[in-house]
């Protein structure tokens, strides 16, 4: 379970002064349910993310991972999170094998529970062909599989997505949609990031919508389509956002 | 603190390492290759480039010395140099490197020698040319024992022994062992290159592991494993270490095998390498030993300081231009320990690099200060612990880590 409370994030930029990239976020995610974080580029997605996996640390509030809270227990927190991004690339000069050991390993694992869940998730992700090539020798697809594998090693009851899918062709992000759906039927908490409405639609058992570090609005998919009278999710996001927009350019 | 984290992000870093050209090269291929190329390649260009201007009988022109048929006659019987006549754009020639040197004899040279009146004799060269100076210097050696023998003649026949002129002689001898002889001339070029290579070989694997791995967009996978940053920034900090001893350890390999044969191709050449003049380059296992003891705090530093400067960076290029400056600060004070007369006082024992270096001609020589070497460890001790201090407090900066 993921409970943020309060979460913001400041920077300071040496042109633009204090830049608010998250601003007191509160939301809560359900193991056995996929949120779905939706919001433009720069709107504060990754942000919120990264505190989630405590990459980043928050400037003010907090959330409370699997009972961890994100800036007392940061290394128990992502003990028990698995995040995967289009940022979060492979070593080029490790094996698939090896890239997906390594991180088993820091995660703790003995030697044989890892040679145990290697030997299953390269089953179920059929990776066995291409175990022991080098990740910069491998296609997109296979990156894809071994970046999965990666965060399931250690079977971790949280599952964070930021932009799973960005830049990907139409069959690696299906694998993609279909490790996430996967994931939830196995009663894990996901949430995951995009700015793609169709995903959200399909994949979403609550969206929340993220505009300038600011959570707008959140709810199922018929929550939504009733509190806003449209049934087109882009149209619920523009008629979301839009006011806000106005009144940046009025700023 | 767990060592197993930092344990397995070492044998991951040299996992990636062992298979990574760039770094293959700048840390094994370079230092073992550059000693005997330096060595094979430039020691033997130079002799024979030297060699084949000493052979080459340099072009002398006589200019004057009509009046003094005696004399010119006399100079041309000399060997090793070759005799060409006189044209009046002899500076142009000399300038041009066609002639070596040329020779003035003054007006009336025979008949004021006779006379006992003091004439000059110039000779004309073309200054820092390596062949001119050659000749010029021949011609006046030929000059200055033309001259000795008139003195002798002066001499012979008022009756004179030569010693009226030369009362005593002169000659210096050297009564320090051999071993500090050569420690005096190669314990600052040592220093030198160990201080210097322990740079370069930690300067690529820092950059890798830092710049390279944001640039690479592995930075933020690490981060979202529960490894502690301090065990993160450990691990590598310990391979970028390894790589500078590794580096410097090969590069003394190297050079001292590359030594041991280059004087024995010289005794076979010579036939007489114990000659007192030569400088013999004994060096003891116990001095490279404590060489490398003290380099270790050395490399300790280097290997922090540059991982700090790496991680500030957001790509490899970045990275580069950071340290490429750098070097200059190492090779500054390592040179001016080289130069003579630059030894260690108490100021220059807390003066990083520029303590070890002087410390290392030093102990090559096998001298130790203890009080010196106390100070020397026990400073540099210090910066490296500062700097791997600063290393671990970057790492935990998201400023840094997420710089755009």
């Amino acid at each position: 379970m993921i409970d943020a409370r309060g979460l913001s994030k400041r920077f300071q930029d040496k042109k633009r002064g204090e830049i608010r990239a998250v601003d007191n976020v509160s939301f809560t995610c359900q193991p056995g349910k996929i949120y779905g974080l939706l919001g433009a580029n720069g709107a504060g997605k990754t942000t919120t993310l990264r505190m989630l996996a405590t990459i980043l640390e928050p400037t003010d509030g907090t959330a409370v991972v699997c009972g961890h809270d994100v800036i007392e227990q940061p290394e128990k927190v992502r003990a028990n999170v698995g995040f995967l991004s289009t940022a979060t690339a492979l070593y080029p000069r490790l094996t698939s094998q090896e890239m997906v050991e390594y991180f088993g390993r820091l995660n703790g694992l003995d030697e044989a529970t890892l040679k145990k869940r290697l030997d299953d998730i390269f089953n179920r992700l059929d990776m066995n062909g291409f175990r022991d090539r080098r990740c910069d020798k491998l296609s997109t697809g296979m990156k894809q599989k071994t970046s999965i594998a990666r965060t399931l090693v250690h079977n971790p009851p949280v599952m964070i997505f930021d932009e799973p899918t960005n830049g990907l062709d139409i069959m690696t992000a299906r694998t993609i949609t279909a490790f996430i759906r996967e994931c939830r039927d196995q009663g894990k908490t996901v949430i995951f990031s995009t700015h793609i409405m169709s995903e959200v639609e399909k994949l979403c058992d609550i969206i929340g919508i993220i505009h300038d570090g600011k959570l707008l609005t959140e709810g199922t998919l018929p929550q939504l389509r009733q509190k806003f009278a449209e049934q087109d999710l882009e149209e619920i996001f523009v008629k979301v956002v839009a006011p806000h927009y106005v009144l940046a350019e009025a700023h | 603190m767990s060592l197993r984290n930092v344990g397995i992000v070492y044998k991951k870093e040299l996992t990636e390492a062992l298979r990574d050209r760039r770094t293959l090269i700048a840390t094994i291929i370079v230092p073992l290759l550059m000693f005997p190329v330096l060595t094979i390649g430039f020691g033997g260009a130079m002799v024979s480039l030297l060699n084949k201007a000493e052979k080459e009988t340099p072009k002398v022109m006589i200019l004057g010395g009509e009046d003094s048929p005696r004399v010119v006659a006399d100079l041309k019987k000399l060997e090793g140099l070759q005799f060409v006549d006189s044209t009046p754009d002899w500076k142009d020639r000399i300038v041009n490197k066609e002639v070596g040197a040329a020779v003035q004899i003054p007006e009336a040279f025979e008949i004021d020698l006779a006379k006992q009146k003091l004439d000059t004799v110039r000779i004309y060269n073309y200054k820092n040319e390596i062949k001119s100076e050659l000749a010029a210097n021949h011609v006046e050696k030929a000059l200055k024992k033309y001259g000795e023998n008139i003195v002798k003649e002066r001499l012979a026949a008022r009756d004179l022994a030569v010693s009226v002129l030369n009362p005593f002689e002169i000659k210096q001898e050297n009564v320090a062992p051999p071993e500090k002889v050569g420690g005096a001339a190669i314990g600052g070029f040592l220093g030198y290159f160990v201080i210097l290579l322990c740079f370069q070989g930690a300067m690529h694997p820092a950059i890798d592991l830092t710049a390279g791995e944001k640039e690479r967009g592995t930075m933020e996978t690490i981060l979202s494993s529960p490894i502690s940053r301090m065990h993160l920034v450990l691990g590598k900090f310990f391979l970028v270490l390894t790589a500078a001893l590794v580096t410097a350890a090969l590069s003394v390999t190297s050079m001292a095998v590359s030594f041991w044969g280059s004087q024995k191709f010289h005794a076979f050449d010579t036939g007489n390498a114990s000659d007192a003049g030569s400088v013999q380059l004994h060096i003891s296992v116990g001095a490279i030993f404590s060489v490398f003891l003290m380099a270790l705090p050395l490399a300790v530093m280097f290997s922090a300081a540059l991982l700090t400067i790496a991680l500030f960076a957001k790509t490899h290029k970045e990275a580069q231009s950071y340290i490429t400056p750098l070097i200059f600060v190492v090779i500054i004070p390592a040179i001016a320990a080289m130069l003579p007369g630059v030894e260690l006082t108490p100021k220059f024992a807390l003066i990083p690099i520029l303590n070890v270096s002087l410390l290392f001609k030093d102990l090559v020589a096998g001298t130790y200060h203890w009080n010196s070497i106390a100070i020397i460890f026990g400073s540099t001790c210090l910066y490296a612990a500062v700097a791997l201090f600063l290393a671990i407090k970057m790492f935990q900066r998201e400023s840094v880590l997420f710089r755009s």
